[in-house]
């Protein structure tokens, strides 16, 4: 009560006391500051801090610190700062006066009472601050340490703000500390209750304190906020529940095996321990005997064996006890942060689902230049992560020649492209093209190739991992709220999944390579019959295809470790991406995409602390997938898919 | 007949190379570690054997065998790191003045072997180390029912071709990155060591080598063997049948999925027979062993020696794995090239990769066409037939359409 | 006669297009039987779901004494339950010999374990030269498949139909690639087998289904358009109109 009294005080002393210099008041009340105690002093601290003098905050910093003193000569208040031989002077109003010697000056030494009385106003002092950046430390800094004393200066400076932003966030910060530290538990409740379902982390660092139990042991219920009552062995194990009788002194420490074979081995004399022959002693049973024995005879300290511990465990209750006394305070943070918990979940869906699909449109680039190759040309090609790769490798070259990162980005997009594009082609003309309508021939060969690249690369790059770094404008993440967050990287990589569908389908629908494109891989006799030249398309199809997987590389670069391996570590995700999603239709392999995707982030949400778990569990659920639907998520029906 | 020839030529050569590595050792012409290094590459060529059984015969091609090859090193594995550490466990309680209660001996191996994960006790799936008999049991059973479940699932849904290569490939990653957590119960990625010590054996690795090459070689001589029978006989002719025509096959009134299940499941056993074999010699297993690529090796090998003959896979296994482990070991003079100076640790796999290109492209046959072309019994003569279909790609030609 | 096979109101549909069109047909135990009709008529089509490559939407297939539904069994099963099919194009083993292609097809215990325990017997390789001097390639048994000349192809797979032993005989389109007295062997042999089970030949050639002489249906657009004997259809309005009048 007496804190909002004194509250009370400040604030009626207030207006009065404004038009005053910090020298005036000090002069006035003399006699206060030279013998000040906590009773007394308050009034005086608080017209300090309502002065609106632009001393007023060093001055009290000063006194605080004890570096405020009587010049003996006047009995003016001055500003001292130690120096080598003495002090250097300045008056209330800042200016330099000169040097002094200690002899010279009576330093004020408030005891710890006042200095905490000091602070608390220097704390409501900066809240007031003019200059608004100060005002924003000052909250930003009760913030990050909420502490009981903050919550009257906060209080106070309220009435006083102006700027709308500062004021919301000072009335937030001052229910928070309430909710916290009030007196009154009533005030809590409204507190905690006025918040609702709110998102914020700070609302649910508030809250969760005020539910934090305490595991404790007792004979009988004990007194205070009892959380619940535990069964051992269901709530808690037996184990734990000893543990907490040893460490209330209630029982016993536990007999080690180790210590129990020391006891003994102690204690062993010609052959025999405890009335047991040495050569008897393999089994616990008999040590235990042995040891009992030696217990009974006071030969070494006293402990429970494992049945003696079970006993003791049944002998006792057990409870979770809530360090918050109040009963009606921890039941309405509970409910809050239940209610806080489904919301949470629910944006945290959201998230999942952004994480999802931003992982979906990873797997969609890295694998739709694979069902180009795969789907429209049934040539299955090993090497395609090495090509991702390749493509990586391409950005990382050229950012050690463009500094500029936006610009190299942009370079390295299409660099990629004609690189890897190339790539594909002489990889078409010298392998592949031999290889037609052997598919198993073709996966070996390309593997080799996939080999060897990956280990051409070893030797050019090293082992270590070279950096691809982003453009700073992709740096950070677009955040709706705590729990609700992507980043900008990610969102690039979805735009540009999108326009590779958009350009894809473009390709197929409205060019004349399209065209060819469908009409080859329909009929290949018919097409070439018809003046489309089979070779050609074949190999703008699968340099296409390889160019894609190299601006997948770039894109996957940028938030991925580069190295040799970076494209075998998608190229089975690839795979299944086709597979799952149906050969042969860019929208099977956008389904597969998603639905790999999807599935893997919730996978490791269900798993949160094990994501090779989670691959597991995904390549699981394909196998099995793919009995329901052997050719996929969207597969070609007819009698064409029947053979 | 000629497959009875082609066994008794392949028995001699391998009797007699055993005689000769063992003669070898004995007088220290062949060092120990060459005596192991011969001994494991025999056991990746009986690898390569069932792989040419279900590749090169029956047309599937496996990504995912060499997760067995490791599984049944892992299961053998298991009992010696168990009876191996109990050894020490109980020699060191013995010196400890008390005799040891099974307690203190269960605690003490669990802590050994999983102190390195951060745990202490042992994982239900360590509940038969104790037993070599149980274990040895698990060696055959547990990749046998793997393969006997993913077979059943893959194939009922007639997976066939690249699509039922991908999902094996996908098989064996799943496999790798769930030995690779620490709360597997083997070790993680630590994996299992020390496994060239065999437990209550006080001989020395010289001959303990020796032991084991000459296993290798008898387990070698069994699987060859009994392969070719298989291959041989009507067995042999209904899976070649399906790999060149399995629709057909089917209305034969063969139950193609229940063939291909076998297949899968008696090579999974054998590939698992031999890795119970390799690890004890490789004295360490760990998760990479189950990579993706390690089984497209085991194919690499099978083409490069030349499929649909069980002498060519394991001509191609020992040349492939002697060649590589020769090069990848340092041992290679380097080229120097005035510019640059070609290093084979670096640039083995690169040549590995484009000669396996070539085999491809060139030399479908692999090595075994050289034996063929010299035994004059390269491909029939066709007196002007035009030529039929090619080998295997009629299935392949199915799972395009 | 009781009949064999009995496919009724059997319909099936692919991407919209209606292949069988409620298609009713019976054919008895020991009886020949010619299918004739345009591209595109369905017959290939009725030939899938008889030997279980196709499940029809609707409809009904039963084969037997004990009318044993066809629609649940796999391919191998409703092979081995008796029926044998024998494709347009020769499809034999090519890498394999022509010995090795017979024995896999003679009538013997099909589940891996027993052909993994099956040893060769003298009255195995007695049946396999039987059948092959029944089809005149008694000189070419150790030739591997592959060498084997079209025509020649084609009496291996009729061969190895034999083989079978099957109570149903599915024969497409025998007669295409070979020449005139192959085809009159192949009439000879087909009416021969046709006295002891039931064989079905699908034919686009008019003059070797007159050589058969037998009972003929016409299918049209996946339907039954008439029945009876060669003379009694081609006289038919609407076979004329759809079939006959279009050349």
């Amino acid at each position: 009560m007496r804190t909002l009294l004194i509250c009370l005080f400040a604030l009626l002393s207030v207006t009065p006391l404004r038009a005053q210099t910090v020298a005036e008041i000090l002069s006035a009340n003399a006699g206060l500051i030279e013998k000040s105690s906590r009773q007394t002093i308050a009034p005086v601290i608080d017209a300090l801090a309502a002065s609106g003098d632009p001393m007023a905050a060093e001055v009290l910093a000063a006194w605080q610190e004890k570096a405020l003193a009587i010049r003996k000569g006047d009995g003016a208040f001055v500003l001292l700062k130690t120096t080598s031989d003495g002090y250097e002077v300045r008056d209330l109003t800042g200016a330099t006066l000169g040097t002094a010697t200690k002899t010279d000056v009576t330093e004020l030494k408030p005891n710890a009472g006042v200095r905490a009385m000091i602070a608390t106003a220097l704390v409501q002092f900066t809240l007031s601050d003019p200059d608004i950046s100060k005002r924003q430390a000052a909250l930003d800094s009760i913030a990050k340490d909420p502490k009981p004393e903050a919550l009257l200066p906060l209080r106070a400076a309220i009435k006083l703000e102006k700027a709308p932003t500062i004021l919301a966030q000072k009335q937030r910060l001052e229910q928070l500390l309430t909710l916290r530290f009030d007196a009154d538990p009533a005030a809590r409740v409204a507190a905690i209750t006025g918040f609702g379902a709110d998102l914020g982390l700070d609302l649910r660092a508030a809250l969760n304190p005020l539910v934090v139990t305490k595991r404790l042991a007792a004979s009988s219920p004990p007194d205070g906020n009892i959380a619940r009552a535990l069964q051992p062995g269901r709530d808690l194990s037996q184990t734990e529940a000893y543990d907490l009788l040893v460490a209330a002194g209630l029982a016993l420490p536990r007999l080690t095996i180790e210590a129990e074979r020391a006891a003994l081995l102690a204690n062993l004399t010609d052959g025999m321990v405890g009335g047991v022959a040495l050569a008897d002693l393999a089994s616990q049973a008999a040590r235990d005997r042995a040891y009992t024995a030696l217990e009974a005879e006071g030969r070494v300290p006293q402990a429970m064996t494992d049945a003696e511990a079970k006993a003791a465990v049944n002998d006792f209750q057990f409870y979770d006890v809530y360090v918050e006394p109040d009963a009606a305070v921890t039941s309405a943070a509970s409910a809050a942060l239940t209610s806080i918990g489904y919301r949470v979940d629910f944006m945290q869906a959201a998230d999942l689902a952004l994480d999802g699909l931003s992982l979906a449109s990873i797997y969609f680039l890295a694998a739709i230049g694979l069902a180009i190759t795969f789907g429209v040309m049934g040539v299955i090609n090993m090497a395609h992560g090495e090509f991702i790769t390749l493509g990586a490798y391409t950005g990382y070259v050229v950012q050690q020649w463009v500094p500029n990162y936006t610009a190299s980005i942009l370079i390295a997009l299409p660099l990629a492209f004609a690189v890897t594009f190339a790539a594909g082609v002489a990889m078409e003309r010298l392998v592949i093209r031999h290889l037609y309508k052997r598919p198993l021939e073709t996966l070996l060969a390309t593997f080799g190739i996939s080999i060897a690249l990956q280990q051409i690369f070893k030797n050019i790059f090293g082992t270590q991992a070279r950096p691809l770094t982003s453009p700073a404008w992709l740096d950070g993440a677009l955040s709706f709220n705590d729990v609700v967050s992507i980043s900008y990287i990610r969102i690039a990589i979805f735009v540009l999944a999108l326009v590779f569908l958009g350009f894809f389908l473009w390709l197929m629908k409205r060019t004349r390579l399209g065209l060819e494109v469908r009409a080859v891989t329909q009929n290949p006799g018919m097409a070439a019959s018809m003046g489309i030249n089979p070779d050609r398309i074949n190999m703008l199809t699968f340099g296409l295809g390889s160019g894609i997987a190299g601006i997948a590389g770039v894109a996957i670069g940028l938030f991925a470790k580069v190295t040799s391996e970076l494209g075998t570590d998608y190229i089975v995700q690839s795979f299944m991406t086709v597979v799952v999603g149906g050969v042969g239709n860019i929208w099977g392999t956008l389904a597969g995409a998603t639905m790999i995707g999807g599935l893997q982030k919730m996978i490791e949400f269900l798993n949160p602390s094990n994501t090779l778990a989670a691959q597991t569990y995904m390549i699981l659920f394909i196998i099995l997938f793919i009995q329901f639907r052997p050719r996929g998520i969207i597969a070609l029906r007819g009698r064409a898919a029947g053979d | 007949m000629r497959n009875q020839k082609s066994r008794l030529i392949f028995v001699l050569v391998l009797a007699l190379f055993t005689i000769l590595v063992t003669i070898g050792a004995q007088n220290g012409l062949v060092s120990t570690s060459f005596v192991k290094t011969l001994g494991k590459t025999l056991c990746l060529c009986i690898a390569a054997l069932a792989m040419d059984l279900i590749w090169g015969y029956a047309g599937i091609l496996s990504l995912g065998h060499m997760a067995f090859f490791a599984l049944g090193g892992y299961m053998i594995g298991m009992w010696l790191m168990y009876a191996r550490t109990e050894e020490i466990v109980v020699a060191s309680l013995a010196n400890a003045g008390l005799p040891a209660t099974p307690e203190e001996i269960s605690q003490g191996i669990a802590s050994q072997i999983f102190g390195v994960v951060g745990a202490s006790d042992l994982p239900m799936i360590w509940g038969f180390a104790h037993s070599l008999p149980l274990q040895l049991m698990l060696v055959v059973l547990l990749p046998g029912l793997l393969a006997l479940a993913f077979g059943w699932l893959a194939f009922r849904a007639r997976v066939t071709g690249v699509y039922l290569s991908i999902l094996t490939q996908a098989m064996t990653l799943a496999l790798a990155l769930y030995l690779f957590q620490n709360d597997s119960g083997l070790r993680g990625n630590n994996g299992l060591s020390g496994l060239q010590n065999l437990p209550g054996v006080t001989a020395g690795q010289q001959e303990v080598s020796l032991w084991f090459f000459w296993a290798a070689a008898a387990a070698l001589c069994i699987t060859y063997i009994g392969l070719s029978a298989i291959v041989s006989g009507k067995f042999g002719s209904v899976i070649r049948a399906i790999r060149d025509d399995e629709a057909r096959v089917r209305f034969l009134g063969y139950s193609v999925e229940a063939y291909k299940l076998f297949v899968f499941t008696l090579t999974s056993v054998i590939v698992a027979l031999a890795g119970a074999l390799y690890y004890p010699q490789a004295g360490i297993i760990n998760p990479a062993e189950l990579a993706p690529i390690a089984s497209i090796y085991l194919a690499v090998w099978v083409a490069i020696g030349g499929r649909g003959k069980l002498y060519g896979a394991v001509i191609g296994a020992a040349v492939v794995s002697l060649l590589s482990s020769w090069f990848t070991g340092g041992r290679a003079p380097s080229i120097p090239l005035g510019f640059a100076t070609i290093d084979w640790v670096n640039w083995w796999q690169v040549l590995l990769g484009l000669s396996f290109v070539c085999v491809t492209l060139f030399a479908p046959k692999g090595i075994s066409g050289i034996f063929d072309w010299v035994a004059g019994a390269a491909s029939p003569d066709r007196k002007g037939a035009p030529l039929g279909r090619d080998d295997g790609s009629l299935q392949e030609q199915e799972a395009l359409k | 006669m009781s009949a064999l096979l009995e496919v009724s109101g059997v319909s099936v549909s692919f991407d919209g297009f209606r292949a069988i069109n409620n298609l009713t047909f019976s054919i008895g135990t020991a009886e020949l039987r010619a299918i004739i009709g345009p591209n595109g008529a369905g017959k290939s089509t009725f030939m899938d779901i008889v030997t279980g490559k196709t499940k029809p939407d609707s409809g009904a297939v039963t084969f037997g004494e004990k009318s044993t539904s066809l629609l649940k069994l796999s391919e191998a099963q409703i092979a081995r339950v008796g029926i044998g099919r024998k494709f347009q194009r020769p499809t034999v083993f090519e890498d394999q010999t022509v010995a090795e292609n017979l024995i896999l097809a003679l009538k013997a215990a099909r589940s891996p374990w027993k052909v993994l325990a099956w040893r060769i017997k003298s009255i195995d390789l007695e049946k396999v030269q039987r059948l092959a001097v029944q089809v005149g390639l008694a000189d070419h048994l150790p030739r591997k498949a592959g060498e084997l000349s079209h025509g020649q192809k084609q009496w291996l797979e009729i061969a190895m139909l034999l083989a079978q032993e099957p109570r149903l005989l599915l024969v497409d389109e025998p007669a295409a690639g070979m020449t005139l007295a192959e085809r009159e062997r192949t009439t000879e042999l087909l009416t021969q087998i046709a006295q002891t089970r039931a064989v079905v030949v699908v034919e686009h050639d008019m003059d070797f289904v007159r050589r058969l002489n037998c009972r003929v249906t016409v299918l049209h657009e996946g339907a039954v358009l008439a029945e009876g004997s060669l003379e009694h259809v081609t006289k038919n309005q609407d076979v004329i109109d759809v079939y006959l009048g279009r050349g």
